[in-house]
């Protein structure tokens, strides 16, 4: 038995009819084929299935895709087109690659993701504070020195263009 | 190298990472197949248990499902292959599903298929089965008890293998020896825990008699043997593809039932099949790594000087073999010694069977437990002989001249500066001030630790004589028409950034840039048989395999520009796109012309072929033997156990280096494995088999707050077994770091009289050192757990 | 992984998730952040029939000041209580102890009547309602009561809620002048949830002596308790660092601790101690207008 869901994706309206027990990130994995996003763990704690709702990072495994209904969604896929990305990639894109922030990449996209929230929220943060803000997201390649640095580089770059 | 290098040593941003850091990238679950279904396995709950009966009939008629398995049904697929040659191998052959008996927990016993995800989890409930519990052989020591239980009815005992091996002459060590020191030290089990847990895509088009397999793995082609041997079907029409692959750390260095049973269902149902591992599944199914318990014991002067090592170690293999399971403990037997003069060694290693998934590569595979246990004795020995750790060490290195050196192992070490590591880490950490403060802060009531290690490692692996299915690699390399160079290769990168490293190398020698070269791997209809990535192999092998394709490019191109240009070949270069004469670089031509030439064919000299293609399979004359020293700071909190590290330099040396980041990148995600290892990780089982730490909610990785800034140097020796001069890198941080934060930890307790602890060294393993060393009763006694 | 399948309500008031909850009883379970139901669900461990999602009933998260009190919604998250100004300036206590749950993504899903109910003997919550002397607000269909926060958790994964309620508001008292507060937590290192978690909540007369203290500890038993033994021992008195320490060593007395693969239940006990020592010690430098 379905319901009618109805969300903004990376700026497109989508409208489903899904079974209500689907969670999130298998509405944006299958339904809508956005695979950027992606499953590392069943128990909230890895972070992968990163995205942003309504500007906040959210586990989208641990969220029903029914209470996302008339949220505001941007995954990876859509970070490119916000305003910060200015065309090109988003700052923290920019880092992560400038800094050799990823190396297998599965857990970039939500890494990346949940950067934007801490950066839209604070600035300017010191490294201790990168470190607590990624505290969501494991990642078993690159021992987050290097990530650490790409978020002060898309930090660094944001402060800038906003001056 | 023999060209230019304009493009090889430098920090170049990695020419994967755009596909990666946009989500466009694609891992096998984000393959979309039309009417793909879904595979799921029911798992064994017993660690030991005698199937009865199994029900599949309410699971059938659930709503969505296709197809309900067992192994009856699937008896035509053959076992899981294991590569390892080891003498007197005891058989454990493992099927796909469970025949009559389940030897672990997750242990596959039924296969349902639906058609999608959410309708196969509820059918993977609906299937019953009766299950008669046995008793459960969990600890490898008891395991190897007369009144054991046996994990296989049909052997004696739960002894797999003896393996031994012995070099100089340990009897006259022991006796000339003014102390012998003993010490049991274990390395634990860990989960390698890569973020993309592993899945599987298989489609079988029967006009074509073609089967598709996509598969997060370390070995495509080995993996394509290995089905088409399994499922009894032309390996010829078996094509693997791997796309990109979430981290393997050797845990995708396997042959798993999922993949064939996917390729199985494929064929049966006409559609394709999908499967996804769940974590949890991923911490019961996938291999398991380390598990080793070594008694070592030493013969040594009073000076310090090294006479002889006995050592025998104990290794838990698990339930059944995997690819290589048997093998790796010998890996740790062969790199004992460590980068020490230890003139004569003995070490004999029990393979044990247990209730639980195998054990076999993970990161480092056999040398992070070799390494561990020499350089935790290092510290122990120098505690013992009351002598500063790093004379100890340095009283026992060979010297650069000795190189190459011989091992009473049977190795030869290629060529190494195992001081010239050792007194750049020093100097980096300012050791004798660092020793000077621990002290004024010890008097203050803080506990600060300094631990060292010396490593020295093993890679490229390896010559073929070495390895169980060969240990060279392949390379195509393809000038095509348009100029652009394509890269084929055999090994299998998942991570490691060879996309790059490859196309710089390529870059350099054909005098193009690295945006011109694109890297193919990973799909066995495109590449040549190859053997893969793992063992810290894929640049000093594959590496050397495609430097030996341009090689003959390059050497063809300038033969055809010598023929155009009407010169003599030996007196042109190849830079910037142009062909041109040394002494007179204004006599030139375009590179473009030149492969133009090539494939129109017109215009070649005598005896050259059409085309710009060159293969090559290289077979490394030796292993290669990276090195580095590297050492850890930490703070022990005498309240509560919790240890926090307060600062980590690596001085690694692996040789020439081709990209430094990416160097970089690995040396400091192994150290963060190794601070997981030493800190948090450790697969824990209840009595019965039962994993306690079967999910992230109990198992504990480090998380970006737990690792320190570490602070990487390298040291340069390049190695004389390839042209590239590379030694490989990819596990020296699961090597080197392990033992150096333990001996910082010790050491932080060295005034307690603690002399030794095992990982994990969890606040509460600490806090228990500290009561039971401080409690009156044990005042004087060298505590050791 | 997936949940099994149910039947689902979005009821956008308290009024009409009342009439859901009656209806369906037993068989239902309500659904705010989902961070504790959910992962249940997932793991199969739960499967309602009836999932009741109090989601969109947007009045459940406000934070405001009433009464002399700070009222917080139970659908408030632990991002909105820790970023809040008001919760930081009149109860700093509880915006200390959201900041400890989790991580980022928990945090802006995750919610503190959704916690409460839950009563997970490991959530940080718990020692904070309790060091507070909080009053939880349950309504039903026919009455709305507030059960102190003392009353509220009766064993594991068990509170003083019945059925047909729904959790509503925590209403807090405010912080005064010279007091100070701390939550101090041993994290278990896979989860992120208090191996121990100790709140430490007091307030100074002019003299110095502590007039009024309250320590509410998580992690260390079935269910979070308030450390009578260790409070009394410092009521009335002008604290020292041994008078500190002593108390903080009677935290969990006649307590059985938890015993599990993260800290046996010995070390919980010692621990608890130490962590009660520091909480209290940092309470008292705030106390005193002291940074820490």
């Amino acid at each position: 038995m379905g319901v009618e869901i109805g969300v903004q994706v990376n700026g497109k309206t989508c409208q489903n009819e899904i079974e209500p027990r689907m969670l999130l990130v298998h509405y944006l994995r299958d339904v809508l084929g956005l695979t950027g996003t992606h499953i590392g763990c069943e128990t909230t704690l890895c972070g992968a299935c990163t995205v942003l709702v309504d500007g906040r990072a959210v586990k989208s495994c641990t969220m029903l895709a029914v209470q996302a209904d008339g949220s505001e969604i941007t995954t990876i896929e859509g970070l490119a087109a916000a305003p910060e990305a200015a065309g090109g990639l988003h700052p923290v894109q920019e880092g992560f690659w400038e800094k050799h922030g990823l190396q297998c990449g599965y857990c970039t996209p939500g890494m990346i993701l949940t950067a934007v929230q801490l950066l839209h929220d604070n600035p300017n943060p010191t490294r201790a504070e990168i470190r607590r803000a990624l505290a969501g997201n494991l990642c078993r390649c690159t021992g987050y020195q290097h990530i650490v640095e790409a978020v002060e580089y898309a930090a660094k770059k944001l402060r800038a263009r906003k001056r | 190298m023999a060209t230019a290098t304009r493009y090889v040593g430098k920090p170049l941003k990695r020419k994967e990472d755009p596909r990666l850091i946009q989500g466009a990238a694609h891992y096998v679950d984000d393959i979309e197949l039309h009417g793909a279904l879904h595979l799921g396995i029911v798992r064994s709950p017993y660690a030991h248990a005698r199937i009865r009966s199994i029900d599949t009939a309410r699971a059938r008629n659930a709503p969505g499902v296709l197809a309900v398995l067992t192994a009856e049904d699937v008896r035509a697929i053959g076992p899981i292959p294991c590569a390892a040659q080891i003498p007197d191998l005891k058989p454990a052959p493992r099927l796909v599903l469970a025949t009559d008996t389940a030897r672990f927990v997750g242990e596959g016993v039924a296969a349902v298929v639906a058609a999608d995800r959410y309708r196969l989890r509820d059918a993977l409930d609906l299937v019953e089965v009766d299950y008669e519990a046995l008793p459960a052989v969990v600890d490898p020591e008891k395991a190897l008890r007369k009144d054991s239980p046996r994990v296989h009815a049909g052997l004696a005992d739960n002894v797999a293998y003896r393996w031994e091996l012995e070099g100089g002459d340990l009897k006259k060590a022991f006796r000339q020896a003014d102390r012998i020191v003993k010490l049991r030290i274990t390395n634990q089990r860990l989960i390698p825990m890569a973020m993309e847990p592993r899945a599987v895509l298989a489609r079988f088009e029967p006009g074509e008699d073609r089967l598709t397999l996509w598969s997060s793995s370390q070995i495509p082609h080995i993996l394509r043997t290995q089905i088409a041997a399994m499922l009894k079907f032309p390996e010829t029409g078996v094509y693997v593809i791997v796309p990109e692959v979430g981290g393997g750390f050797g845990s995708k260095l396997n042959v798993y039932p999922e993949e064939a049973l996917a390729c199985h269902l494929a064929m049966k149902l006409g559609k394709p099949v999908r499967w996804t591992e769940t974590r949890r599944e991923n911490f019961l199914c996938t291999i398991h790594g380390r598990d080793q318990i070594a008694e070592m014991e030493f013969a040594v002067k009073r000076d310090g000087a090294l006479l002889g090592l006995r050592a025998r170690i104990l290794a838990d293999l698990g339930a059944y073999y995997q690819l290589l399971t048997p093998l790796i403990p010998t890996l740790t037997g062969l790199m004992i010694g460590g980068c020490y003069r230890i003139p004569s060694l003995r070490v004999e290693i029990t393979g044990v069977l247990t209730n639980k998934m195998a054990t076999d590569a993970y990161r480092g595979a056999g040398r992070p437990e070799a390494t561990y246990f020499i350089e935790r004795s290092m510290d122990y020995l120098a505690a013992e002989l009351k002598k500063d750790p790093v004379e100890l060490r340095r009283k026992n290195m060979p010297l650069p001249k000795e190189f190459p050196y011989a091992t009473a192992t049977g190795l030869i070490y290629d060529t190494a500066n195992y001081q010239g590591a050792l007194d750049l880490a020093l100097k980096k950490v300012a050791y004798k001030k660092l020793r000077r403060d621990q002290a004024a802060l010890r008097k203050k009531g803080r506990w600060i630790g300094i631990g060292l290690s010396s490593y020295v490692e093993i890679c490229a692996l390896g010559p073929s004589s070495a390895m169980p299915a060969g240990g060279w690699e392949s390379a195509t390399v393809r000038i095509e028409p348009t100029g652009r160079v394509r890269v084929l290769t055999g090994s299998s990168p998942h991570g490691q950034g060879e996309e790059t490293s490859f196309a710089q190398i390529a870059a350099d020698f054909i005098g193009v840039s690295p945006d011109d070269v694109t890297v193919v791997h990973g799909d066995t209809s495109a590449v040549p048989y190859g053997i893969g990535t793992f063992g810290s192999r894929t640049l000093a092998v594959g590496g050397t395999a495609i430097y030996h394709c341009l090689e003959k490019l390059r050497d063809k191109l300038l033969k055809i520009a010598g023929h155009l240009l009407q010169d003599d070949p030996v007196k042109l270069e190849l830079r910037d796109k142009k062909i041109f004469l040394k002494r007179d670089p204004k006599k030139s031509i375009a590179l473009g012309e030149v492969i133009g030439a090539a494939y129109t064919a017109k215009t070649l000299p005598a005896g050259v072929a059409p085309g710009l293609e060159a293969t090559d399979f290289y077979e490394p004359s030796n292993f290669t033997f990276p090195f580095g020293t590297h050492v850890a700071v930490v703070e022990v909190d005498p309240e509560t156990g919790g240890t926090k590290l307060l600062k980590y330099v690596a001085v690694d040396d692996c040789g020439k280096v081709v990209n430094p980041l990416l160097v970089e990148g690995q040396v400091q995600g192994g150290i963060a494995q190794s601070i997981g290892q030493v800190f948090l990780e450790e697969a824990v089982f209840d009595e019965q088999g039962q994993l306690l730490t079967g999910e992230l909610m109990d198992y504990a990785v480090p998380r970006a707050a737990d690792i320190p800034w570490i602070e990487s140097f390298r040291t340069v020796t390049p190695t004389p077994v390839n042209p590239l001069g590379a030694k490989g890198v990819g596990e020296a941080g699961t090597i080197g770091a392990t033992p150096a934060l333990v001996n910082a930890v010790v050491d932080a307790l060295a005034h307690l009289g603690v002399r030794h602890l095992d990982m994990p060294l969890k606040n509460e393993r600490v806090w228990k050192a500290i009561r039971e060393a401080s409690a009156p009763a044990a005042g004087k006694g060298k505590r050791s757990k | 992984m997936i949940p099994a399948a149910f039947e689902y309500f979005a009821p956008k008031s308290l009024d009409e998730a009342l009439r859901l909850v009656d209806r369906h009883g037993g068989e239902a379970k309500l659904l705010a952040g989902g961070h504790s139901l959910l992962p249940l669900m997932k793991l199969r461990l739960a499967a309602p029939r009836y999932v009741i999602d109090l989601g969109r009933v947007r009045a459940l998260r406000s934070i405001r000041e009433e009464g002399g009190r700070l009222v917080v919604g139970a659908l408030a998250t632990h991002a909105d209580i820790e970023s809040s100004d008001l919760v930081r300036l009149k109860c700093p206590l509880l915006a200390e102890t959201a900041s400890e749950i989790g991580d980022v993504q928990v945090r802006n899903r995750g919610t503190i009547g959704g916690s409460l109910a839950h009563a997970d003997p490991a959530a940080d919550y718990p020692a904070a309602v309790l060091a507070l002397d909080a009053e939880i607000v349950a309504a039903s269909n026919s009455a709305t009561r507030t059960i102190p926060a003392a009353e509220f958790f009766v064993d594991l994964l068990t509170t003083a809620l019945r059925p047909g309620e729904i959790l509503t508001e925590i209403r807090l008292p405010v912080a005064g002048r010279q007091a100070g507060a701390a939550y101090r937590k041993l994290h278990q290192p896979a989860s992120g949830f208090a191996l121990v978690g100790i709140a430490a909540r007091l307030s100074l007369d002019s003299a110095g002596r502590i007039v009024s203290i309250g320590l509410g500890v998580t992690g260390v038993a079935v269910r979070a308790y308030r450390a009578t033994a260790a409070e009394q021992a410092l009521a009335s008195k002008k604290p020292n660092p041994k008078l500190v320490a002593d108390a903080a060593a009677k935290v969990a007395e006649g307590v059985e601790p938890l015993a599990d693969i993260h800290a046996s239940a010995a070390y919980r006990r010692a621990s608890a101690a130490v962590y009660a020592r520091r909480a209290i010690e940092a309470a008292l430098l705030r106390a005193a207008g002291k940074k820490t």
